[in-house]
């Protein structure tokens, strides 16, 4: 393989992508030997096993891709802003609605509910870490690692380019040779392995390490919302795991799972892909909703409506999730009895979903709301996912699908179920538990501009594709005639398209002047809220709670802070116990990368001699008896003084 | 919750939560197992010209691997029964036989492949080959990574002797050893039985 077609080369804009790239990879090296700060980033960040840490780290991962994926977005925005241009041609336009697809999915939904999941899961269940801190760092760098391979395609060689589905035949060597679809198959799977840990982690940590008196009905509800996606993330992703290992013996090993003439069947991918893939929209779905209903239930200062019927509608979504898939391919050959059947248990999701939508608007009846940014999202949430909803359950009829399939009908559709349901919520999840991760709130004023701008660029963008959609433009259409009568509304769309960037912008300065100048002054409990996140200092110190806390019932904190109990005695501190940092995840999770990045390139000699690395990092780990340390009595008090004063 | 008689394995917090995640884990294999299972249904038939299952299964050599595998549970069981009487010299000596008898379960199938490939059968012939080979690789390089684990417990047992730590790490990879039994049952039973009558 000579250099140039390792890189990617011939176009001026992948060309100033890999100068930028290159210059600010050089730029933060230099930055950071200047500032004198590896040995600081190694020893606090990267062989961190502090749940915080890791999700701050997850969270940060998650804005990042959000901007490489926005970018994506707005390249296809300008392509068809107008009739036949020729900004990018249809090869480059397949590349991106690919990468777009994939890395808003995988690695900007999952990582910042799976970042927020990390922050605030064991804080509100009384925990000092996950069940397997350790296991929590890998799954990071996993899942770190899958989404840099992953994004390397397009500066070195060459991208993705059969969409996120990547469906059989298109996606197999003879039509997509290169590879392109072998970064697709390698690095989704590493960071599934990845996510697949922190599942298991999840379970175990929501089972086993709730507070004394925590009962099942006495919990939060977002740690339900996170244990029941965990529990749908331990059942699902094995099911990618193999589709994604097909995919690999057939892409670089000749195999015939999904090729005809051998005895293959693409079906078969478009099955596997869709076991896993729906219940996913309802893995980065659940927590979302679990944010919405503790935002909703703190700023409306009322318990949350229906706690129960919550439970139960999030366990039923849950289980149904498992049981539409088919509904992606209404139109590839199935009888009407099966299509009938996957119509009927997709319509049947309204109905929970119809439960906690009604709840929510329970929860602020009569409630005193404070309209505070992290509420603002959630009460754009509700209309604008139930319109996504609603355009949901017209193309679950499988016979009126007929008509709008894989039209921009249906991507406007998911994009109202996903936005609003997922990026409202990790907006909202943001403002919210800010404070908790760093000791400062986001500034309110400046979180205006990214409300407004945001939501209103998100419905002018996406709305007129439910039109485009009826009207026949199918989806991944890279341009169009002007006697389509469509560029109007492709127009206005990508107005609304930037109007949406200039929110996300907006989120950005408001992170920075709030690093900057926000007062550090907002004590253990900013929001007046309800659960036990709230009971410890602000920024959460690594140990979590000084005394474990015990609970009556549920949002028992509220009513704990109405009777003045929050403090707590100093005969009853104890020595905490804390796992070590350690070396082994990152150290685990390059050396997946390199094996995975050798394996893209189908380099079979080097991948085998360097998955040496791997069982070296494995080995490594089983024979490390490291037990931790123990955090002193004083210790304890002098850091709980600070912020509670003197301790009876 | 911890009592005198409570089993060594599950003593401390941290094992029993090890030992839960790793049920869970074992969940997880169960879905990833079926999936093979079922993707093997689909493409069984497929052959495209090539070989079908009855044309090169040699049911006797599958029983005999069948043999070493399911007597390599027991012994495995035998080993966690001396672990929990606390004799470590009996206990090495059982997990070593079951070691042993793992990799000559390893051994036969490796063969069983080679002949395979002999007989025109390879990985790339057809969609039934491709799954077939698949699932039962899968299943192979499980214990192949089974094998390796387990002896580096060995290492560990011998040199710590049995101890809370000691003793989960080896509950959990006894029951990963056994959870490999039973996919091997349905193997056995779902491919090869049910190959041979067509």
């Amino acid at each position: 393989m000579s250099l140039d077609e390792f890189f990617v080369t011939g176009d001026p804009l992948i060309l100033g992508s890999q100068i930028a790239i290159g210059l600010t990879m050089v730029g933060l090296v230099a930055l950071i030997t200047y500032l004198k700060r590896w040995k600081w980033l190694w020893r606090e960040w990267f062989t961190t096993v502090d749940h915080k840490k890791i999700g701050i780290m997850y969270i940060l991962a998650g804005v990042l891709m959000f901007f490489r994926g926005g970018v994506d977005g707005l390249l296809m925005k300008a392509q068809t802003s107008r009739p036949e241009l020729g900004f990018l041609d249809a090869q480059h336009y397949d590349e991106i609605f690919t990468t777009h697809g994939v890395i808003m999915i995988l690695f900007m939904a999952m990582p910042l509910l799976i970042g927020i999941m990390n922050v605030v899961v064991p804080l509100q269940i009384g925990a000092r870490d996950v069940a397997f801190p350790k296991l929590n760092a890998l799954s990071f760098w996993l899942f770190f690692v899958g989404a840099m391979l992953f994004n390397i395609s397009f500066v070195i060689g060459g991208s993705p380019d059969a969409g996120w589905t990547s469906y059989f035949p298109l996606a197999g060597k003879e039509f997509t040779p290169g590879v392109g679809n072998n970064y697709y198959a390698i690095a989704l799977q590493i960071a599934g392995i990845g996510t697949l840990a922190t599942g298991i982690n999840f379970v175990v940590t929501i089972i086993k390490m709730r507070a004394p008196g925590m009962s099942w009905m006495k919990m939060p509800i977002f740690t339900w919302t996170s244990f029941v996606t965990s529990i749908l993330i331990v059942a699902a992703f094995p099911i990618f795991t193999v589709a994604l290992a097909f995919m690999s013996l057939d892409r670089l090993f000749g195999t015939h799972f999904f090729t005809v003439a051998a005895g293959g069947d693409p079906m078969l991918w478009l099955n596997l892909f869709w076991l896993w893939g729906h219940p996913e929209v309802y893995i980065v779905v659940l927590p979302a909703f679990g944010m919405f209903s503790e935002v909703i239930a703190t700023f409306s200062r009322k318990n949350l409506f229906g706690y129960k019927s919550m439970v139960y509608a999030v366990a039923g979504i849950a289980f149904l999730s498992m049981l539409v898939w088919v509904h992606h391919f209404y139109t590839m050959g199935n009888s009407a009895a099966v299509n009938s059947i996957f119509s009927l248990t997709t319509i049947m999701i309204a109905i929970p979903t119809g439960v906690k939508i009604f709840n929510w608007l329970f929860t602020m009846r009569k409630g005193r709301i404070e309209f505070s940014n992290a509420m603002l999202w959630s009460l754009a949430f509700i209309p604008c996912f139930t319109i996504g909803g609603v355009t949901g359950v017209m193309l679950a009829m499988a016979a009126a699908d007929y008509q709008y399939h894989n039209t921009m009908f249906l991507v406007a559709h998911f994009h109202y179920v996903l936005i609003p349901g997922v990026v409202f919520a990790v907006f909202a999840g943001l403002y919210y538990w800010w404070p908790k991760m760093f000791g400062f709130k986001l500034n309110e004023k400046i979180g205006k501009w990214h409300f407004w701008l945001f939501v209103i660029g998100f419905n002018m963008t996406f709305m007129p594709m439910f039109f485009v959609g009826l009207d026949g433009m199918s989806r991944r259409m890279y341009t169009y005639s002007e006697s389509t009568g469509w560029a109007p509304w492709l127009g206005f769309s990508a107005v609304g398209s930037v109007v949406m960037a200039a929110g996300f912008a907006a989120l950005c300065y408001n992170i920075y002047w709030s690093f900057r100048y926000a007062s550090r002054d907002v004590g253990s409990d900013p929001w007046n809220g309800r659960t036990l996140e709230w009971a410890t200092a602000s920024p959460a110190p690594h140990y979590n709670f000084a005394v474990v806390p015990e609970v009556d019932r549920i949002d028992d904190f509220w009513y704990k802070k109405k009777e003045g109990k929050t403090g707590i005695k100093k005969s009853d501190l104890k020595p905490v116990h804390m796992p070590s940092n350690s070396w082994t995840p990152i150290f685990l999770g390059v050396a997946f990368g390199i094996v995975g990045f050798f394996l893209v390139f189908e380099w079979f000699t080097l991948a085998v001699i360097s998955s040496i690395l791997i069982v070296i990092g494995l080995v490594a780990n089983s024979f490390d008896y490291d037990d931790g340390y123990h955090i002193p009595v004083d210790e304890l008090e002098e850091e709980e003084r600070e912020w509670r004063g003197e301790l009876k | 919750m911890t009592q005198a008689n409570t089993p060594l394995e599950y003593r401390s917090h941290q094992s029993q939560m090890n030992i839960l995640g790793f049920w869970i884990f074992l969940g997880a294999e169960i879905v990833l197992f079926s999936t093979l299972f079922a993707s093997y249904f689909v493409l069984e038939h497929n052959t495209a010209g090539g070989p079908a299952g009855q044309d090169i299964f040699i049911l006797k050599d599958v029983l005999i691997e069948t043999f070493l595998l399911l007597t390599s549970s027991f012994t495995a069981g035998l080993a966690i029964h001396f672990m929990r009487n606390n004799a470590k010299n009996d206990m090495i000596v059982w997990t070593i036989v079951t070691l042993l008898l793992g990799a000559g379960f390893l051994y036969m199938e490796i063969n069983e492949f080679i002949h395979y490939v002999h007989e025109g059968a390879t990985i790339q012939t057809s969609g039934f080959t491709a799954a077939f080979f698949t699932l039962l690789g899968t299943h192979g390089a499980h214990v192949t990574f089974g094998i390796i684990w387990i002896s580096l417990l060995l290492f560990q047992i011998a040199k710590r002797g049995i101890t809370e730590k000691t003793s989960s790490k080896f509950f959990i990879a006894s029951l990963y050893w056994h959870f490999l039994d039973v996919v091997w049952i349905f193997i056995f039973t779902f491919v090869y039985l049910k190959g041979m009558v067509g």
